[in-house]
């Protein structure tokens, strides 16, 4: 009962924060904190699941008219929450870690963007953009290629195991980049490094506006992928790849078809990344290869490690804490620096105002990224949110089973 | 087709491609070394390599502007900053070990691939933020000294630089004193030995952690010498500039079948000559539709298809097969 309360009262009182205080970052953290609070405590599910549900589909979208930015924010939490769950189908539950995740994000924003905006009437002639209405159509085009393209990167490394299969996965995210940089020639597919612009925005009902429709509807695809993992998760596909990630022989000897299992594992974790990838397109009007980095996929491998391997919340929660690291607290911490440069703070005799100029703390993400991998590896590899048949494994070894199996 | 521009630009081809190809050696011994004791991808090797670079770049600034550069005998000055590069890169190589990689010795296998990966990117800002409250600059040029721009012609379409003369010179000396450390030497024996057979090796008397942090400060001395090197032959730095080398390192060792130490030289001088050839040679074959750009790939392909058809590597002989 108190629990209750104080969850009620956790959400009412960071929303109310945010709305006397639209512009402070400290705030809109709290709002997060409060909804994770939500998530974690003891209460009845009906309880948690309204405060939620309540929080992310009225709150939010109320605290996006007091400030954009936060609404952006949560959008881009939203993109990277599918990715990080399609990433964890891989790595998580298959045990297959994969580099270069982010390639198939890329399928899927080029699917749309060369048709989606005027740039492919140099490729097909004429007749283009094509009409908005089929950004519906083409989410889900962009979750076909993008699985094909999982097969077909699938194929030829069936063969290896572990640590090869990364460095090649991971060859194989920059050869899509190095293509789409470079395919402007002989036939300009990409338009390479300067990218493609203006693509198409979906219609939307009601007259919404774009950033919240696009916000609700990468809650949507959140909502959709979240269900499809927990499916997944407990059956029958799902417990072969764990299976497989634990012991490739014994799954084998069990009647796991490997090769089937491999490719069905590649491609579900890719064409959640080609919808995404749709959905970012639309949502930035223009992309280059340089969204699509090396960086981008060690980001939603910190993601997946940071939350817990195999783990759908944790998923979820570590795409929201790495995505706010790097949006909000960087951010934030640079503008603040700045700030105080400005005002000619000093601190213990040394000027601010002496920085140096190319320090930026926003540009650091990286160093946010290897010390999350490194210290997770080395302190806690399960994550923060393990993954429940990992907590019942480790409950197993607490205590000895009672009930004696004739 | 222009066949005589084909045959003319041939022997610069070959010697660019074996410049590269000894460079790639360099870095890939810290790969194949550490596959063959822990059997463990090193991932932050290209940063130890470009840590190198760097070290290498301040000694050369200060050296510089304190205007002693100009006055020191060049030969001195190259020894002192191969030497300063391979002793910090070895150095830091050793920490990495004892820091983020010995906790996890017993772990899964993906476990420390990832915690490297995350070093990796950890170094690379980390070198970002000291160049960057340090010069204000993370962009760094080397200085040049005047004797390394001094061109020999020796044929009409042919001239090396002495910059090129003295990175092959020094690359190969480091790797014929590598060979004779490894295969005539006590402590040799004990890194074979623990390749081998850890337990065995231990049974024998051998220091097991001892060896893999010497594995690690060797294998880090050669990739920083690669990255001084790397400098003097390319002139510009920047701390992500090692990521690329580096990866196409590791597919030199993959190439020359990892864990085995010629193989790692063969397979680099290999994979140099193919880059070469290919960055120079696609945009001519292809009528300028596929050109240079497409090197990254080349290599990466390269890799693919020997992990497919042959991944054993060239030379064979895995310390223990598994692909």
């Amino acid at each position: 009962m108190i629990r209750a309360v104080a969850a009620m009262a956790a959400v009412a009182l960071s929303v109310t924060l945010v709305d006397l205080f639209p512009r402070s970052i400290l705030v809109f953290l709290a709002f997060q904190l409060s909804l994770l609070y939500v998530y974690v405590t003891r209460i009845p599910a009906w309880l948690r699941t309204g405060l939620l549900g309540v929080a992310l589909l009225v709150l939010m979208p109320l605290i996006g008219l007091r400030n954009g930015y936060y609404l952006e924010v949560a959008t881009q939490v939203g993109i990277f929450a599918a990715l990080a769950l399609g990433l964890n189908i891989v790595v998580g539950l298959a045990g297959l870690l994969d580099l270069g995740y982010v390639a198939f994000f890329a399928v899927g924003a080029y699917s749309w963007a060369i048709v989606g905006s005027p740039h492919a009437n140099l490729i097909f002639g004429g007749g283009f953009p094509l009409a908005p209405g089929w950004f519906y159509v083409f989410l889900f085009v962009g979750l076909a290629v993008a699985a094909i393209t999982g097969v077909l990167l699938g194929l030829p490394v069936m063969r290896l195991r572990g640590d090869y299969l990364a460095i090649v996965t991971l060859g194989f995210g920059e050869v899509i980049r190095v293509l789409a940089n470079n395919l402007d020639k002989p036939i300009n597919l990409t338009n390479g490094p300067k990218g493609i612009t203006p693509i198409g925005r979906p219609p939307l009902p009601f007259g919404i506006p774009y950033s919240e429709g696009f916000y609700f509807l990468v809650l949507l695809i959140v909502a959709v992928v979240i269900l499809v993992n927990r499916r997944l998760e407990d059956s029958h596909i799902g417990r072969a790849w764990e299976a497989m990630r634990e012991d490739e022989l014994a799954a084998q000897a069990m009647g796991v078809p490997l090769v089937r299992a491999k490719l069905l594992a590649f491609a579900c974790g890719a064409s959640f990344a080609g919808v995404m990838g749709v959905v970012f397109s639309a949502k930035q009007i223009f992309i280059n290869p340089e969204s699509f980095t090396f960086l981008e996929s060690i980001g939603v491998l910190a993601m997946v490690i940071l939350g817990g391997m195999g783990s759908i919340p944790g998923a979820v929660v570590g795409a929201t804490v790495v995505t706010v690291l790097n949006l909000q607290v960087l951010k934030g911490f640079s503008l603040w620096l700045n700030e105080l440069k400005n005002a000619g703070v000093t601190v213990l005799g040394y000027s601010l105002a002496d920085l140096p100029t190319q320090l930026e703390p926003a540009k650091y993400e990286r160093m946010v990224f290897g010390i999350i991998l490194v210290l997770m590896m080395i302190f806690r590899p399960q994550g923060i949110f393990p993954a429940r048949r990992r907590q019942r494994e480790l409950a197993h070894t607490d205590k000895v089973p009672t009930a004696v199996v004739p | 087709m222009d066949y005589e521009l084909l045959i003319g630009i041939f022997p610069q081809v070959l010697l660019d491609g074996i410049l590269l190809g000894f460079m790639y050696a360099l870095i890939a011994l810290g790969y194949t070394m550490v596959y063959g004791v822990l059997e463990f991808i090193n991932f932050a090797h290209s940063e130890i390599f470009i840590f190198g670079a760097f070290v290498g770049v301040e000694i050369l600034l200060s050296l510089q502007s304190a205007g002693w550069l100009a006055r020191m005998p060049w030969v001195v000055v190259l020894i002192l900053v191969i030497l300063a590069g391979m002793l910090a890169s070895g150095l830091l190589a050793v920490t990495i070990e004892r820091v983020a990689y010995r906790p996890l010795r017993t772990a899964p296998r993906l476990i420390p691939l990832i915690s490297a990966i995350g070093v990796s990117f950890f170094l690379q800002d980390v070198i970002r933020l000291f160049e960057s409250m340090w010069r204000n600059a993370f962009n760094l040029v080397y200085p040049t000294m005047d004797v390394m721009n001094i061109r020999f012609e020796l044929t009409s379409t042919l001239d090396v630089s002495v910059r090129s003369l003295v990175v092959i010179v020094a690359a190969l000396l480091m790797l014929w004193s590598l060979h004779v450390l490894v295969n005539r030497t006590k402590i040799g024996t004990a890194i074979r030995a623990v390749a081998e057979d850890q337990a065995a090796a231990s049974l024998m008397g051998i220091n097991v952690n001892r060896i893999i942090s010497l594995t690690f400060l060797i294998g880090g001395a050669m990739g920083g010498a690669a990255g001084v090197l790397f400098g003097i032959q390319y002139s510009l730095i920047n701390p992500y500039t090692g990521f690329i080398p580096g990866l196409k390192a590791f597919t030199a060792a993959v190439l020359g079948g990892i864990g085995n130490i010629p193989g790692a030289m063969l397979g680099g001088l290999v994979l140099g000559l193919l880059e070469a050839f290919a960055a120079s040679y696609m945009s001519l074959l292809t009528g300028g539709a596929f050109g240079a750009e497409y090197k990254d790939i080349f290599a990466f392909s390269v890799l693919i298809l020997i992990l497919i058809f042959r991944p054993k590597g060239l030379l064979g002989e895995v310390v223990r097969g598994r692909a």
